[in-house]
């Protein structure tokens, strides 16, 4: 395997699975610089966002320490980003958790919690479905099961969605704009599937 | 609903895998990660630890584990077994836990629950429950919970504390019969159809698994099995358990 050339800035805005996404991504090669200093956000070749918990808590921390700006530049410069989970939650405009909460308002849509009637939280492998034939990070992902543990999602009618799962209703899986590129399942937990991917997003 | 999950279950003491039959008669049965890697390789959906000596001498040893296997190991891993409160539900997360799991220190203190809960949200947090039938009168039965690696009876009834967690936060139950827990006799199917009707999180069935057709029977009822002795005595691969499953109708994964 070549090694993927620029460096990946973890953002670490003290909050998530820091650690397991940081083994998956040294495990495909890339050079990963962990990180809670803006500038390294702004200098890096790829940007990856963790997040796991609560949005309302995530979204105020990546505020407060100044690395939501830095990634609003990045976005904004082109440089390859992927959120994960809370990290593609935070993304969008709002979410209700906790009493509702803004987001960084780079995808139009409200976070809302998965209806009732099925178990919560969503726990375990689903299978993803490609509705956008053109993505190269996501279309050879089609039918697979991912890893998944939250009780929030993205509408399936988000703006760029890429791959949808159902759990109760249909919700956007993942998406990709551009070069903003956003998963709610856990790629670092989804074994050979999901360290695929995060390989075709550090190397291409 | 996603597929339902085959769990192999490693107890652990001291940084090494240990056998034994109702905790007696320990033998080291090697190193967790070399364990863990081998059932990842065979397709589980999640590997648990479960330390049972939990001493606090041992906890720094129980964190280099983890460290270790979330290294090599790229599938959910649930950590349990001795977990007092917030400072040992945080050092496992952040060591590459995905979720741990509570019970002795739950029951004393309810509350906890909601903290750990809140913390880092239900889905990084396992609520073990090990319960063992008892009278009610009129011939009939009910669920005593136990704590302390089910050495103390706690008077508790089962069903109800499954749902009063559940209410306080729990993302998911680890149920164990300890009726049927080492006894190779199939889940306690009964335990399972009440618990999870009770409930609205994902249940994990533990305790009693000898064959391949009782974890058809365990999970067409409860979401994830539990399974220890089936898989590290050689018996069964996981590969070999999905296959099961899947002629049988039950959606796993592949």
């Amino acid at each position: 395997m070549s090694r993927p050339a620029g460096t990946v800035a973890l953002v670490d805005y003290g909050a998530g699975n820091l650690r397991s996404v940081e083994n998956a991504l040294r495990e495909v090669g890339a050079a990963v610089v962990v990180t809670r200093d803006p500038d390294a956000v702004r200098r890096a070749d790829r940007v990856v966002v963790p997040g796991q918990g609560a949005m309302p808590a995530c979204a105020e921390a990546m505020r407060r320490s100044g690395v939501a700006g830095a990634l609003l530049e990045a976005v904004e410069r082109g440089t390859p980003v992927l959120g994960i989970c809370v990290g593609l939650q935070i993304l969008f405009a709002e979410g209700e958790e906790a009493g509702g909460a803004r987001g960084l308002g780079l995808v139009d849509g409200r976070i809302a919690r998965l209806p009732g009637g099925v178990k919560l939280p969503h726990i375990g492998w689903s299978k993803v479905r490609l509705v956008a034939p053109g993505s190269a990070l996501f279309a050879p992902m089609d039918g697979a099961y991912v890893y998944y543990a939250h009780s929030y999602a993205a509408p399936a009618e988000a703006p760029g969605a890429a791959l949808l799962t159902h759990h109760g209703r249909d919700f956007c899986a993942a998406l990709e704009r551009g070069n903003l590129f956003a998963v709610q399942f856990h790629p670092e937990k989804s074994q050979r599937v999901g360290l695929a991917l995060l390989e075709r997003f550090v190397s291409t | 609903m996603p597929a339902k999950r085959i769990i192999p279950c490693l107890d652990v003491k001291a940084g090494r895998v240990v056998k034994g039959v109702k905790f007696q008669n320990l033998r080291d049965a090697g190193d967790p990660v070399e364990a863990a890697a081998r059932y990842d390789a065979q397709g589980a959906d999640e590997v648990t630890y479960l330390d049972i000596a939990a001493t606090q001498e041992n906890r720094g040893t129980l964190l280099d584990l983890v460290t270790r296997t979330a290294a090599r190991v790229f599938a959910p891993l649930t950590v349990g077994g001795g977990v007092r409160g917030e400072e040992d539900f945080v050092a496992l997360l952040h060591a590459g836990a995905d979720k741990v799991s509570v019970n002795s220190s739950a029951v004393k203190d309810p509350d906890l629950v909601d903290r750990l809960s809140r913390l880092a949200g239900a889905q990084a947090l396992v609520v073990a429950i090990d319960v063992k039938r008892r009278p009610r009168g009129a011939g009939r039965q009910e669920w005593e919970v136990y704590v302390a690696g089910g050495s103390k009876p706690t008077g508790v009834e089962g069903i109800a504390w499954a749902r009063e967690v559940a209410a306080r936060g729990a993302g998911e139950l680890l149920l164990t019969s300890m009726d049927r827990d080492g006894t190779q006799a199939g889940y306690d199917l009964e335990l399972l159809e009440q618990v999870c009707s009770a409930v609205t999180v994902p249940v994990i069935a533990s305790g009693g698994v000898g064959t391949l057709e009782h974890l058809a029977e365990g999970l067409q009822i409860a979401d994830a099995a539990l399974a220890a002795s089936i898989f590290h005595d050689g018996k069964h691969t996981v590969q070999e358990a999905k296959a099961f499953l899947l002629a049988r109708g039950i959606e796993v994964r592949p």
